[in-house]
């Protein structure tokens, strides 16, 4: 397909007007400029008016920089045109390199619209059109950045209807809300891992822009003043109180990323078989799925989430961009309860109940669970063994802490091993092929029979010694391949065969297993 | 219960593939041994130590490149069906490929200098998915050109957009 050719000029009198996109950009743009000219004052107040040369160049390239920024933008602004005809979107743009592109109606896959703050203090959003292709350069999206809310909303509106007037679909009106914001939802927000980290590389960051700025943050005031009431306590005090401090941090820091991303957050099936999702609170999203791309759905269960009976739903649908886009544009659902999530699966596939929820799952052999075992036991070996190897060469202490580290480890590694063997399961469920696995974050997909593309099957060293194979379905939608990990060679290619009939049987024999794996059963 | 197992492709690639797996695998296990040896020839108070970096780099070397091409030769099987392309290889980590001829977006055919030597052809097939593709390497060049004849035909002629 030839979406980012360039296009003929017509000149029939059908065809529209080029339109420009929102003035207010401009301001947009301007407004950059606020930033250099802030940390000039910011300088001036800071020295009493007295600037050295080095404090000069740097703000001066600084201007600089933000000028040159603001120009490309405005820049962008003035050269930018596009029109809608009857079958195409045309975009044109550029005043050295002249760019003209054209995107087929009946090639759009989505249309997004996403705003960020700077653009929603102006009333602009930009409206971003997929058209689904495995590319990965950015030069291929289609993106009109600024125009205004109603504007986009307009457009987005004509382009769908357009292109579903060119596929011939009939738009069905139909208010079809299926799941909103609960805000009881958002005592799950604390117990997604992403606190934790997300503080942790906050410290990070601001030790380093501090070390950068030659500034040691553990000579500043208040740390030395902490450090001399403190410094007399035993250090597994200052540890737990350190690690409380985290937590808490982490669990606030959790709740206002939740807060951010899912407020006002809405999950509606539109007209003509697309899937809507809106949310953010600064940054507003708006991703669209169609229904027919959606070859699945991913129910995510982290560790604590899962705990507290909490589950979060992600689609499994191609064309929403490379594999780091697909990770921003596939939630369906925030952490919400489980039933919710299920119910939301159920519901966007149209299904009676949500194919992840099947609960009598095949197990999967005995052996995975010792190769589970021994992967556990095998990470803990490889934290104590060095460990104690400094003991014996520095400090008994070292030692006392391998011991006590593997004492801790080993039931932990094995409990761990234990869950995820209980975890593994896989299935077919109607349309669905189903699978299941995860030590830390389980995930359950169901994924569309059809929508299976081939066979990537592997076997490791020690599985074939175990008579073990892994699975993989490759599909165009989601991470383009589910596995189900750890089956016998049998039922493995047994379920391949059931899942999509034929493809794999010209390639299988039947009789009696090897000596080595009859042993072994 | 009947035991099901995956039988191997029916194709191999190339024998000339051997010679140019020893070729390809020279130029990276080479070099370093014949620095060494060339030291060893000129540095003559510093032998001790250069024989032994020269010994410590020749032997995996060399057993690489006797090893590797003869169990690749193995392992690496091809087969092409009018529903399907199949293909295995792997050493330790076994590896199966199957991909049906409707789901194939792109054929490519690649052909390296080395390759080009021993009148050798890689082909590559694409499906919409981004870790489906089916690479089958050392194939003699005009078996290559028939397959993809072959997977092109049937691709062409199967309708939709095969994802």
């Amino acid at each position: 397909m030839t979406s980012g050719a360039a296009v003929r000029h017509r000149t029939d009198a059908a065809t529209p007007e080029w339109e420009r996109l929102n003035g207010r950009l401009i301001l947009v743009h301007a407004s950059l400029l606020a930033a250099p000219l802030a940390s000039w004052a910011a300088t001036l107040v800071a020295t009493g008016g007295k600037l050295n040369l080095q404090a000069l160049i740097t703000l001066g390239s600084l201007l600089i920089t933000f000028l040159v920024v603001t120009s490309i933008g405005l820049m962008r602004y003035f050269t930018t045109r596009y029109r809608i005809t009857d079958d195409r979107i045309e975009l044109r743009s550029g005043l050295l390199f002249r760019s003209q592109r054209a995107i087929r109606l009946d090639r759009i896959r989505s249309v997004d619209l996403t705003a960020n703050p700077v653009h929603r203090v102006f009333g602009l959003t930009s409206l971003r059109i997929g058209t689904g292709e495995q590319t990965y350069s950015a030069g291929r999206k289609l993106t009109l950045d600024g125009v205004s809310k109603a504007q986009a909303a307009e457009l987005r509106q004509r382009l769908l209807s357009r292109r579903d007037a060119v596929l011939g679909q009939a738009a069905v009106e139909d208010d079809g809300l299926i799941a909103d914001l609960d805000w009881s939802w958002i005592r799950y927000a604390p117990l997604t891992i992403w606190g934790v980290g997300g503080v942790l590389a906050a410290v990070g960051t601001v030790y380093r822009t501090l070390h950068e700025m030659k500034v040691d943050p553990l000579q500043l005031g208040f740390v030395k003043a902490i450090e001399n009431h403190y410094g007399s306590v035993p250090l597994w005090f200052g540890i737990l109180v350190t690690l409380l401090i985290v937590v808490v941090l982490g669990a606030i820091f959790s709740t206002a990323t939740f807060t951010e991303g899912w407020y006002g957050y809405r999950l509606e099936r539109e007209d003509a078989g697309t899937f809507r999702v809106l949310r953010g609170l600064f940054v507003t999203r708006s991703v669209t799925i169609e229904e027919r791309r959606l070859r699945g759905v991913e129910l995510g269960e982290t560790m604590f989430l899962r705990w507290a009976g909490g589950a979060r739903l992600n689609a499994v649908a191609s064309g929403l961009g490379d594999r780091d886009e697909n990770r921003k544009r596939r939630m369906l659902t925030p952490p919400v309860p489980r039933a919710e999530a299920l119910r939301v699966a159920a519901d966007v596939l149209s299904e009676d109940e949500s194919p992840t929820s099947l609960t009598d799952l095949r197990h999967h052999p005995r052996i995975a669970l010792r190769r589970r075992i021994n992967r556990g036991l095998t990470v803990t070996a490889l934290i104590v063994i060095p460990l104690a190897g400094l003991g014996l060469w520095l400090s008994t202490t070292l030692l006392y802490a391998a011991g006590v580290t593997a004492l801790i480890l080993v039931p932990v590694s094995v409990a761990l091993a234990y869950d995820a063997y209980r975890t593994l399961g896989h299935g077919m469920r109607g349309r669905y092929l189903v699978t299941r696995s995860g030590t830390f974050a389980h995930r359950t997909v169901a994924l569309q029979r059809e929508g299976i593309i081939g066979w990537n099957i592997s076997r490791s060293f020690f599985q074939r010694r175990a008579g073990l194979l892994t699975l993989g379905a490759t599909t165009a939608a989601g991470e383009h391949c589910y596995k189900v990990r750890d089956v016998t060679v049998t039922d493995g290619l047994s379920f391949a065969e059931e899942a999509v009939p034929h493809l794999l049987t010209p390639f299988l024999e039947r009789g009696t297993s090897h000596r080595r794996d009859r042993r072994r059963r | 219960m009947n035991d099901v197992r995956l039988r191997p492709p029916r194709n191999r690639v190339e024998r000339r593939a051997v010679a140019w797996w020893t070729t390809q695998s020279s130029i990276f296990a080479l070099p370093l041994p014949i620095v060494f040896a060339v030291l060893y020839l000129f540095i003559p108070p510093a032998r001790t130590w250069f024989g032994w970096c020269l010994v410590a780099t020749l032997v995996p070397g060399l057993a690489y490149m006797l090893v590797m091409p003869a169990w690749r030769y193995r392992v690496h099987r091809w087969e092409t069906t009018n529903e399907a392309v199949y293909a295995s290889s792997g050493w330790l980590w076994q590896r199966w490929r199957v991909v049906p001829l409707s789901r194939i977006q792109t054929v490519d055919t690649l052909r390296g200098p080395i390759q080009q030597m021993f009148r050798l052809s890689g082909i590559t097939v694409t499906t919409a998915s981004a870790s489906g593709a089916v690479k089958i390497k050392g194939l003699d060049h005009r078996v290559a050109a028939d397959v993809v004849d072959h997977l092109t035909r049937y691709t062409q002629a199967t309708p939709g957009d095969a994802t």
